[in-house]
């Protein structure tokens, strides 16, 4: 602590609590959105501390990449998952909870060896390794002396990439239609040539779940989406056309007027 | 190869540091530009605001605001005023937490990124010699792109925590369009890095002194204009909040203040991206070729630079305008399929054209020269390159003419009625001779199935 200069050591104090609590909401937080963005205030902040430890380019980029993109795509899901959604707690894959647990370990293990083994060189000094500048210095070091493990590592990276496409592919039998073709369709059947009928327009109600009314006042199966109806969301119309009926009660029925004066 | 890594070396050490010397700049001095780039950001997001309905309303022959000051100078302002005093609402099923923070972060972050942009050489500020840019860094452009991927944050929680479907959808859409139109960007200033020697933008202004960066890398600039429209999420691209489909998008449940840091952020973002298109590709605050040359450059740099760095920003805002004029806009499908199909193979293959062409000026590909001094190396990367853009073309061509060749010309007589349904001739098509309609009718029923109408009327 006694290298840091006072700007510093108070952005740290500031910082690193903000960070712990961070990391703390990514285990504690009940909603699954509110991990994911303490989550992301955690990498920011590390992003932070790089930058202030002067490895600027490795902040910038943690921000980048992590909390950008990373981080974004991460909450993309839990968002599409649906803010309720818990977890399930069966094992779809037999045995995969222990299997887990023995290659956490054994990684654990790994770690660990690899980390305690692990020699220092003595310290060349922050003004030495940026002699030729930041970011060209870490170009020299990527595409130089460690050129032959950072491509196997992309090599590796773009394999898994590759393999989620086609995990996530799926085939198309047949063509995909335009808008054109089907509008062809319709006209070619002859059925409903001008599209499907739209949903329903009340005295108090207009909303893709009303259904639209026939002339003889029974109700357009169509006009409401088919996901809407299996779901049981469909809204019952006749306390609709009740409402409509008690407003021509108070103001006249306009139709009939507008029919008798003509 | 050995000459190879020492030249890369000697190269990285000229230009991998910002050129801008904040040495002679105090800790207050650096506070006092912070807070004029502040006001400066807000007094222009005011004038843009009145500057772009008027443009507008001159480009749809009507006046536009002309009521509150002079030229309706003040009517930002007056609604300004009245956006701060309405009702704050919080619908009743949103998060209440990442309600709040979704707009403080999109508003924010939209600052930050200024920090860096070069607004003129050094000046006498207080007695002191500084440059007129709060800070800089070696790798200052990404910091831009990290700070513009943080303020994505703001729009995806906006449209999650408000807890209605219209927002999420917007938010969700949003936020795939400015990640996947930043690749596009990325890569696109990548070329400049690999012109300029450096990511800091005070050595890229200075590096654009013989040169403007919109012609070597002219490609670049396309795409990069073309990305700064998606990621600011403006017309003809704003797909996010298309009124017609998702009424405001992200920010439909938002109101008062909270509404006003949405569109003050995206303002503030404009500014940004014109801000560093005019950095990075108009040569920043220096003086139009002409201009720089008079006098020994005595308007090129000093507090003259602010004059040409405000120009160039507000050619950038007019374009920004203009567009918003002029264009509808396009559909979500053809938007994302513009940026990954289109935009960012193309942007890779000229990126390491360029990789290429700045190797042969190097000399990494030899040192060999050809007539008139020109490095031999150059002149054979630019004929490949030149090679392979005709080939493409060609085999586009001759693919588009086969095309061509199949569409059948369509005949020049046609009945309206062959379908069953009324079909409007083509242009200089004729109708068959009209044939009595009660005798047509039966005909053109027999052909479609029994889709019985009573005749209206």
């Amino acid at each position: 602590m006694t290298h840091l200069g006072g700007a510093e050591s108070t952005l740290f104090w500031f910082a690193a609590p903000l960070s712990v609590l961070g990391a703390l909401t990514l285990l504690f937080a009940r909603k699954a959105v509110h991990a994911a963005m303490g989550m992301a205030m955690t990498m920011i902040l590390l992003g932070i501390f790089y930058i202030t430890e002067q490895a600027e380019f490795l902040g910038i980029i943690q921000i980048f990449v992590y909390s950008g993109a990373v981080m974004m795509l991460f909450l993309f899901v839990v968002m599409l998952v649906g803010v309720d959604s818990s977890d399930s707690l069966v094992e779809t894959i037999r045995g995969q909870r222990v299997a887990g647990l023995l290659f956490g370990l054994a990684l654990l293990a790994l770690t660990i060896s690899g980390v305690a083994r692990t020699t220092f060189p003595s310290f060349i000094g922050l003004d030495k390794a940026n002699a030729s500048g930041n970011v060209s210095g870490l170009a020299n070091l990527i595409f130089g002396k460690y050129v032959w493990s950072f491509e196997v590592t992309s090599a590796l990276l773009i394999t898994a990439a590759v393999g989620a496409m086609l995990l996530a592919h799926r085939e198309r039998l047949r063509p995909k239609l335009s808008q054109a073709d089907w509008s062809r369709r319709r006209i070619r059947e002859g059925v409903n040539v001008a599209g499907l009928p739209v949903p329903g327009v009340y005295a108090r109600h207009n909303a893709v779940d009303t259904p639209a009314l026939l002339p003889d006042g029974s109700i357009s199966e169509l006009s409401v989406s088919r996901v809407l109806k299996a779901r049981g969301q469909v809204v019952n119309t006749q306390t609709l056309t009740a409402a409509t009926e008690e407003f021509e009660e108070s103001t006249g029925d306009s139709t009939q007027e507008e029919g008798g004066q003509q | 190869m050995a000459v190879a890594a020492s030249s890369m070396h000697a190269l990285a050490m000229n230009t991998d540091h910002p050129a801008a010397d904040f040495s002679d700049t105090p800790w207050w001095l650096s506070l006092i530009k912070a807070v004029l780039l502040f006001v400066i950001l807000l007094l222009n997001t005011l004038l843009v605001i009145w500057f772009e309905r008027r443009v507008i309303g001159r480009m749809q022959q009507r006046p536009g605001p002309n009521r509150a000051g002079p030229f309706g100078l003040l009517q930002t302002l007056a609604d300004g005023v009245k956006l701060a005093l309405k009702e704050d609402v919080t619908p009743k099923n949103a998060d209440k937490l990442m309600f709040i923070a979704a707009p403080i972060i999109a508003g924010a972050m939209a600052f930050v990124a200024f920090a860096i942009i070069p607004l003129s050489g050094s000046v006498w500020m207080f007695g002191h010699h500084t440059p007129l840019q709060l800070t800089d860094t070696p790798v200052a452009v990404l910091l831009v792109l990290a700070v513009a991927g943080v303020g994505v944050y703001g729009i995806v929680l906006a449209g999650w925590s408000s807890g209605s479907t219209y927002p999420l959808l917007g938010g969700l859409r949003s936020s795939a369009q400015v990640i996947s139109y930043e690749i596009a960007m990325g890569l696109a200033l990548v070329a400049v890095f690999l012109y300029a020697g450096s990511m800091s933008t005070s050595q890229i202004v200075l590096a654009q002194k013989g040169i403007w960066y919109c012609i070597p890398a002219f490609f670049s600039f396309i795409v990069y204009i073309i990305t700064m429209v998606g990621e600011t999420n403006r017309l003809p691209f704003d797909l996010a909040e298309g009124e017609g489909e998702l009424t405001g998008g992200f920010h439909t449940e938002y109101s008062s203040l909270k509404f006003a840091m949405f569109f003050l952020g995206e303002y503030v973002n404009m500014f940004t991206v014109s801000a560093l298109a005019t950095t990075l590709f108009l040569g920043g605050w220096q003086a139009p070729p002409g201009i720089a040359a008079i006098g020994g450059g005595m308007f090129n740099g000093g507090w003259w630079g602010l004059l040409w760095f405000f120009i160039k920003l507000w050619l950038f805002m007019f374009f920004f305008v203009w567009l918003r004029g002029s264009l509808p806009r396009v559909r979500y499908d053809q938007f994302m399929r513009l940026g990954w199909k289109v935009l960012i193979p193309t942007t890779l293959v000229w990126v390491v054209a360029v990789a290429f062409i700045r190797a042969a000026q190097l000399g990494f590909l030899g040192d060999s020269k050809a007539w008139g001094g020109i490095p031999r190396a150059t002149l054979i990367v630019i004929a490949v390159i030149a090679v392979i853009v005709l080939a493409i073309a060609w085999v586009w061509d001759t693919k588009q003419a086969r095309k061509d060749n199949e569409v059948t010309a369509p005949p020049d007589e046609v009945n309206p009625f062959a379908g069953g349904h009324p079909v409007p001739p083509l242009p200089g098509q004729r109708l068959v001779e009209p044939v009595p309609a009660i005798a047509a009718a039966p005909a053109a029923r027999s052909s479609v199935d029994n889709h019985s109408e009573e005749p209206r009327g």
